[in-house]
């Protein structure tokens, strides 16, 4: 595992840049990784990532594109104009998680 | 009386029960231990083979045998389709009202295509234009699709990971290549590979690999292309950011699921309706009676049939641990190993698991005779050979000589560590 200094703070990541260990995650740290990717955070962004925090945090898995769009109250296509590249990856690298398993 | 309950007779539900069989055999031929495997459908089709069917190498007959003709006569074959998983009760229901008991479950139901999750992925061109080439029909459709195809786009595209055999839609694209090249068409022929991921394939050194060869074989690649509709009047694959890939031939790897019957038992599954599992035991992070194996698992590791074999040797140990009432062991490293053909009788070789990415050298000793990572034309026999290995073999449950379960190192370059 390697490590990353963000806001002054050491973290955990893998060698894409996840987190390794959500409980090092701060929203603000959310808000610098988002930086460093090019992504400009909004309310919409946010209820994205806090949805898929709060679901990898209470079942130990990301939720799927598909349950993100139904479940989140952001529809599918509102995902890719939130995070163009790929919501899952995206979302998960900004709110702390580890990278989905489905990305493997 | 012990009663063991596999659910599902493909590649890893065969493995399990002939090897629990041969585990168990004197209690199983008393009577005090019983092996029952359910499946729905009496065709075991050898599922690497259905890459061939499209360009003509195998016929359909060629990769299909009879399931129960699959496993040991001591072992139950019960025909028919699974309703449901009452963990509570232990025991299964089957859509026939029959309900049963279990002292321990496998789940090995493996993962299906579900092309109706596309919007108009199952439009008027279905099987005219769209093709997938994951089951028998959809290969044998496509397979009289090419044979009078007079060229023009063709589209290979993975809508959402993970799949099953995560190469295969790599293989297929260099078989085309191979093909049209045979027939002397391939400069009608444009081949464009759309995935969803930023590379060719998964891990970097891999990827990196793979993409060199992509390259060279002229076949264009999309990357980070999230298929969100078909266009079937226009013919195009949109994605969800507003990308259009115009197609005359499009090969579709649609959205892959575990079984329907999952669904009913929430607390067992993700998302995507694969059983929650502990990566090194394989057993179910809910139930303990309950175990999982080969595509049906959740586990972040390829799925293919050599991962069902490798798994098997552990499940197989922690199945006899469990009734025994002892610890189970962390014996899973999430190894697989995976032969992709490259067409013009080559191929290159990947052996992984969970910590270790594809990495070049030679298998399985460090003088080969296979090359990691390579094309050689020793590991397109390696691959063509795998036919006989699979129905002799793997699915009697025997171990590979020399092909242990936990990967190894031996041979393997590995990479300049920074
Ligand atoms: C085109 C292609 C190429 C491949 N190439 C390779 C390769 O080169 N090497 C390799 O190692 N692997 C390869 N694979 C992958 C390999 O075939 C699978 O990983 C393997 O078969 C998984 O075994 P399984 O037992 O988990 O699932 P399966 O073999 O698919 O078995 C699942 C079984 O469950 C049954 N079932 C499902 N739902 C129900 C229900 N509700 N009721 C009753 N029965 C049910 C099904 O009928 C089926 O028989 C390839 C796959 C494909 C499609």
């Amino acid at each position: 595992m390697t490590t990353m200094t963000l806001n002054d703070t050491t973290l955990d990541v893998d060698a894409e840049g996840y987190l390794q260990k959500p409980e090092q995650w701060t929203p603000a740290i959310g808000e610098a990784i988002a930086r460093e990717m090019g992504v400009t955070m909004t309310d919409r962004h946010w209820v994205v990532c806090n949805f898929m925090r709060e679901r990898y945090l209470t079942t130990g898995s990301a939720p799927s594109i598909r349950s993100l769009g139904k479940e989140s109250g952001v529809p599918i296509k509102e995902l890719y104009e939130l995070f163009p590249r790929g919501p899952a990856k995206y979302a998960s690298r900004i709110a702390g998680i580890p990278k989905p398993h489905g990305c493997i | 009386m012990s009663r063991i309950l596999i659910l599902g007779a493909g590649t890893a539900g065969t493995i399990m029960a002939n090897r629990l069989r041969r585990r168990f055999a004197k209690d199983v031929a008393a009577g005090k231990t019983s092996i029952t495997v359910v499946d729905e459908d009496p065709r075991h089709i050898y599922q690497p083979g259905l890459l061939f069917v499209p360009f003509g190498v195998y016929r359909p007959d060629d990769i299909v045998r009879p399931r129960r003709m699959q496993l040991h006569e001591d072992v139950t074959y019960k025909p028919g389709a699974i309703e449901m998983v009452i963990p509570e009760d232990h025991a299964v229901l089957l859509k026939d009202g029959t309900r049963l008991p279990y002292d321990v479950l496998v789940v090995a139901t493996g993962t299906r295509i579900a092309p109706e999750e596309t919007e108009g992925m199952m439009g008027p061109e279905w099987h005219h234009a769209v093709f997938d080439f994951y089951t028998v029909e959809g290969a044998t459709a496509l397979a009289r699709k090419l044979s009078t195809w007079r060229g023009g786009k063709l589209v290979v595209n993975v809508v959402e990971m993970p799949i099953k055999c995560p190469v295969a839609p790599l293989e297929f694209s260099f078989l085309a290549d191979w093909y049209f090249t045979m027939r002397h068409m391939r400069d009608t022929v444009d081949i464009t590979y759309a995935t969803p991921l930023d590379g060719a394939f998964t891990r970097p050194i891999a990827a990196q690999h793979i993409g060199d060869l992509l390259d060279r074989k002229h076949i264009g690649l999309v990357t980070e292309f999230n298929a969100g509709r078909v266009d079937n009047e226009r013919k195009v694959l949109v994605s969800w950011d507003g990308r259009e890939l115009p197609f005359d031939v499009l090969v579709t790897i649609p959205l892959h699921q575990g079984a329907a019957y999952l669904k009913a038992t929430p607390s067992l599954v993700d998302d995507n309706l694969f059983v929650r599992t502990n990566p090194a035991t394989l057993q179910s992070t809910a139930f303990p009676d309950i175990f999982a194996i080969g595509d049906a698992t959740n586990l972040p590791t390829s799925k293919a049939g050599s991962v069902a074999h490798f798994e098997s040797e552990v499940l197989d140990d922690n199945i006899g641990h469990f009734l025994a009432g002892e610890p189970l062991e962390d014996g899973f490293d999430g190894h697989a190993n995976c032969f992709v053909e490259t067409g013009f009788d080559q191929a290159l070789l990947l052996d992984f698991n969970y910590d270790t990415e594809p990495l070049p050298g030679r298998y399985p000793l460090p003088i080969g005779p296979m090359t990691l990572l390579g094309e050689s034309r020793m590991n397109h026999m390696g691959k063509m050979a795998f036919k006989w290995v699979y129905w002799n073999l793997l699915l009697p449950g025997h171990t590979i000589p020399g092909i242990p379960a936990r990967m190894s190192m031996r041979g393997k370059l590995a990479p300049a560590t920074t």
